[in-house]
């Protein structure tokens, strides 16, 4: 402890949740790591910055969820030719994936033997890195083709399915390459990056009133979550209060969000196990939320309702009345239409059992959000981390414990009459009063966290404020970037044919991960 | 056998070919109403062929005359097995040439022919789907034999047209291996024209494919004979069924003008109500799991041979 005290600087970090910043040497780097995984605290996010215009060092930041905060660890490095830092990948193997990225972005590595790029692609060469301060945002370059060394199988009769990145469909790209003996999966391994659109670099030439707007838009379908995400950061930086009612209507939007992906997601897994009656009612329902939300929020799918100091639009007098009446039409159909699918020998023998995750590994992995809770895992930030206003509400976490594909589904028929609930209660205690409040300009140089538990998981943005209200660095995080991993795991054993369902029954954003 | 056998002839296989994609757009509409969709137009798989057609067709750098050629000797086979079927008459001069075990090979060879053009340029899909399709065919081949040999011992021919002739015949003849080899029928149907429950013809999901799969790399006037083949398929599985178990109103031998202008009419109606029921069935059931098409299929060949050991038992009665 004692050494602690002398090498660790220990501040509070401005977020909406409790959050503590330590900034640390190398060493302590990796020791605070193990500690934290020793607390079986969860591993939020790792991103870095280029702060050699300051004080001519780079720096590395890890966010961790503890059990009664967020640790945020910080490392400064000096700018050498190789900057180097310890990896904590033997503590926390989501973490793989983050250091490559954070090389690909500003070459700062971490001495985890894997240096295969993970963003980069043929996007840009080798030796550029695009979020350095000196990197130029409108610079091209000539594509060029590079090899990607996928892990191989080798044995009597295995064979290689490569997957992607264009696929049958159109969905987002993702290269999967699967190891096969027949049908059977003995290897999946994912390659992704291809939807990089250096987002991160975007936001460093936009002002911190509007960052917000960019947010929303990293992954389409958590637009309130990351909004709100990024509006947390800013306000906490800030030290801005968001009023009581617009707080609450924050949450309407974020329970209404998740109900539209689950209703979407359901009817999508009814389709993938060749059950299209399942998807047609569920998108029936989904599109009748979504005009709702057209008609409450003024907007479809909540893009710019989340703004920096409040909301965008306020209730009218009689939505409420509106929403419970909607609210009690889409229970009874989602209950009946649970009904089907919990009757039909087909559909259930497509879900049981498939793509099982189970809680050891998701526990092993540091799985998030939905795909830790049907595992039986209760990572939920409303419930465990509580921000304003879900203290009041009161939420319990609700988990699956089969691991399988029906334990996804269940879960998201679950969550859909929960959220359906917190909507009635967020409504009953709907606080009259403004819906926005003007934002204090922000010192430079202020680092705020907002983490927000989105339908996927929690979200997290890291923004650092600049000179002249603009900002200096904002890292966007999605919880894909943990739970695809996952899917390399819960692949394992089954037929290839059955990996669409497993899949689409984890639903990952390609978009949010690669930023 | 007259000149007019082979105006029939004529009229039966251009039917067919016209008719075909019409069947296929009719189920997709029944399908849409059971799932509460609004239907694509009854007339859409036309206008797909008329796009495919107009399409220029890209043939990968490597690929062999084998890949050129296959979609041609699919579509020769499957019009080649529509002039053996019985669709409304039986007075057929092509029917001679070849029973209904010929025509199970003749599929068979259609099927081989798409398997082989599938490996041919290498490509993953391709062979996953000409695996899956070769393990689907080879199990449903003994269980559409079995449902062909009810039909053969009630009727005393292995000729599609001859057990229909007999039928005519012989009208007061309901056998209840009939029920059971109909059921079996449905099953193989199913699994050989790639509809749920084996096989979903509108996904998008390339891993969970199988004639998708091997269909994957054609374009152009290529995938239109190929998309047309399978029409014409689905359309003669169909009329086989209906030669086998709802013969009633097709025109047997000698028949005049009228007669086979209301066989005509009752094909359609025929059509229009196993397209419908077809629809049903795959509207209120889910894919199967892969590895569970060898027990659908399995089940298919064992309910025909059920009927077959009924109708032997029962005929074991009737002369005792």
């Amino acid at each position: 402890m004692t050494s602690d005290l002398i090498n660790v600087q220990m501040e509070s970090m401005p977020s909406n949740l409790p959050c503590r910043r330590l900034r640390v040497g190398a060493v302590d780097w990796c020791r605070r790591a193990a500690k934290l995984r020793a607390g079986a605290a969860l591993l939020l996010t790792i991103w870095g910055a280029d702060d050699r215009d300051r004080d001519g060092r780079y720096r590395v930041f890890a966010a961790f969820l503890d059990r009664d905060q967020i640790t945020v660890l910080e490392h400064a490095m000096d700018a050498g030719a190789h900057p180097t830092y310890p990896s904590f990948v033997e503590f926390f193997p989501a973490a793989a994936r983050m250091e490559r990225a954070v090389f690909d972005l500003l070459g700062i590595s971490s001495t985890h033997p894997d240096h295969r790029g993970w963003l980069r692609h043929a996007g840009w060469p080798k030796s550029v890195f695009p979020l350095r301060r000196d990197a130029d945002a409108a610079q091209q370059f000539a594509a060029e083709t590079e090899p990607y060394a996928f892990v191989q199988v080798e044995g009597d009769g295995v064979h290689e399915i490569p997957v992607g990145p264009v696929h049958a469909g159109i969905i987002e790209p993702g290269n999967f390459r699967f190891s096969v003996v027949g049908e059977k999966v003995l290897r999946l391994e994912a390659r992704l990056g291809y939807t990089h659109k250096g987002i991160a670099k975007r936001f460093e030439s936009l002002s911190l009133h509007e960052g917000h707007r960019l947010a929303a838009r990293i992954s389409g379908d958590s637009a309130a979550a990351y909004a709100w995400a990024y509006c947390a950061a800013l306000e906490a930086a800030t030290q801005a209060a968001c009023p009581p009612r617009a707080v609450h209507l924050r949450a309407l939007a974020l329970e209404h969000e998740r109900i539209a992906n689950h209703l979407g997601d359901l009817g999508a897994l009814g389709n993938d196990a060749g059950f299209a009656f399942g998807l047609t009612h569920f998108s029936r329902l989904k599109e009748d939320l979504l005009r709702v939300n057209q008609s409450i929020f003024g907007a479809r799918y909540l893009m710019d309702f989340i703004v920096p100091g409040g909301v965008a639009a306020d209730l009218s007098p009689h939505a409420p009345k509106r929403l419970r009446a909607f609210y009690a039409s889409l229970e009874e159909d989602v209950a009946s239409l649970r009904g089907i699918y919990e009757n039909h020998a087909g559909v259930q023998d497509r879900f049981r059992g498939t793509g099982t995750l189970t809680a050891a590994t998701a526990q092993m992995l540091g799985a998030l959000g939905l795909a830790a809770r049907a595992s039986g895992i209760p990572q939920d930030l409303r419930a465990t981390h509580p921000w304003p206003p879900y203290p009041e509400i009161g939420v319990a976490a609700i988990t699956q414990s089969a691991g399988d594909v029906a334990a996804r589904v269940a879960l998201r028929l679950d969550e859909i009459f929960a959220s359906l609930g917190l909507c009635r209660a967020l409504l009953d205690k709907l606080p009259a009063g403004e819906i926005h409040a003007g934002i204090p300009s922000a010192a430079p140089g202020t680092l705020a966290l907002g983490v927000i538990e989105g339908w996927r998981g929690p979200v997290a943005i890291a923004l650092e404020t600049g000179p002249h209200g603009g900002i200096r660095r904002c890292h966007a995080h999605d919880p894909s970037w943990q739970n695809w991993p996952l899917l390399e795991h819960a692949i394992l054993g089954n037929i290839v044919p059955d990996f669409p369902l497993i899949n689409k029954s984890f639903n990952l954003s390609y978009s949010g991960h690669d930023g | 056998m007259n000149g007019i056998a082979f105006v029939w002839q004529f009229l039966e296989v251009v039917l067919a070919i016209a008719l075909a994609p019409l069947f296929t757009g009719w189920i997709a509409q029944c399908r849409a109403w059971m799932q509460n969709r609004s239907a694509p137009p009854l007339l859409q798989p036309y206008r797909m062929l008329r796009k495919l057609f107009h399409k220029e067709a890209v043939l990968a750098e490597h690929a062999s005359p084998l890949l050129r050629a296959a979609p041609y000797a699919l579509f020769g086979a499957m019009v080649l097995a529509a002039a053996i079927i019985p669709s409304f008459v039986t007075d057929l001069p092509f029917a001679r040439a070849a029973d209904a075990i010929a025509l199970i090979g003749l599929f068979a060879t259609a099927r081989v022919c798409q398997a082989l053009a599938a490996m041919d340029i290498g490509s993953a899909f391709g062979t996953m789907g000409a695996r899956r399709e070769m393990m689907i065919g080879f199990l449903a081949e003994p269980a559409i034999l079995m449902v062909f040999f009810n039909a053969f011992l009630l009727f005393g021919t292995t000729a599609l047209t001859g057990v229909v002739d007999n039928y005519a015949s012989h009208p007061s003849v309901v056998d209840p291996s009939v029920i059971f080899a109909a059921i079996g029928f449905v099953m193989v149907l199913l699994a050989e024209n790639a509809r749920i429950p084996i096989d979903n013809p509108a996904t998008h999901l390339e891993l969970t494919m199988i004639h998708e799969a091997m269909v994957l790399e054609y374009s152009g006037r290529h995938l239109a004979l190929i998309e047309w083949a399978a029409s014409l398929k689905l359309f003669n599985y169909a009329c086989i069924g209906i030669a086998l178990f709802l013969p009633w109103g097709i025109a047997i031998h000698g028949a005049g003008l009228g007669h086979v202008l209301f066989a005509l009419a009752a094909l359609i109606v025929k059509l229009a109500v196993c397209g419908a029921a077809l629809a049903l069935i795959e509207s209120l059931s889910a894919k199967l799991r892969l590895f569970r098409a060898p027990e659908f299929l399995a089940m298919a060949f064992l309910i025909a041979v059920l009927g077959l050991l009924v109708h032997l038992l029962m005929g074991a009665n009737t002369s005792a």
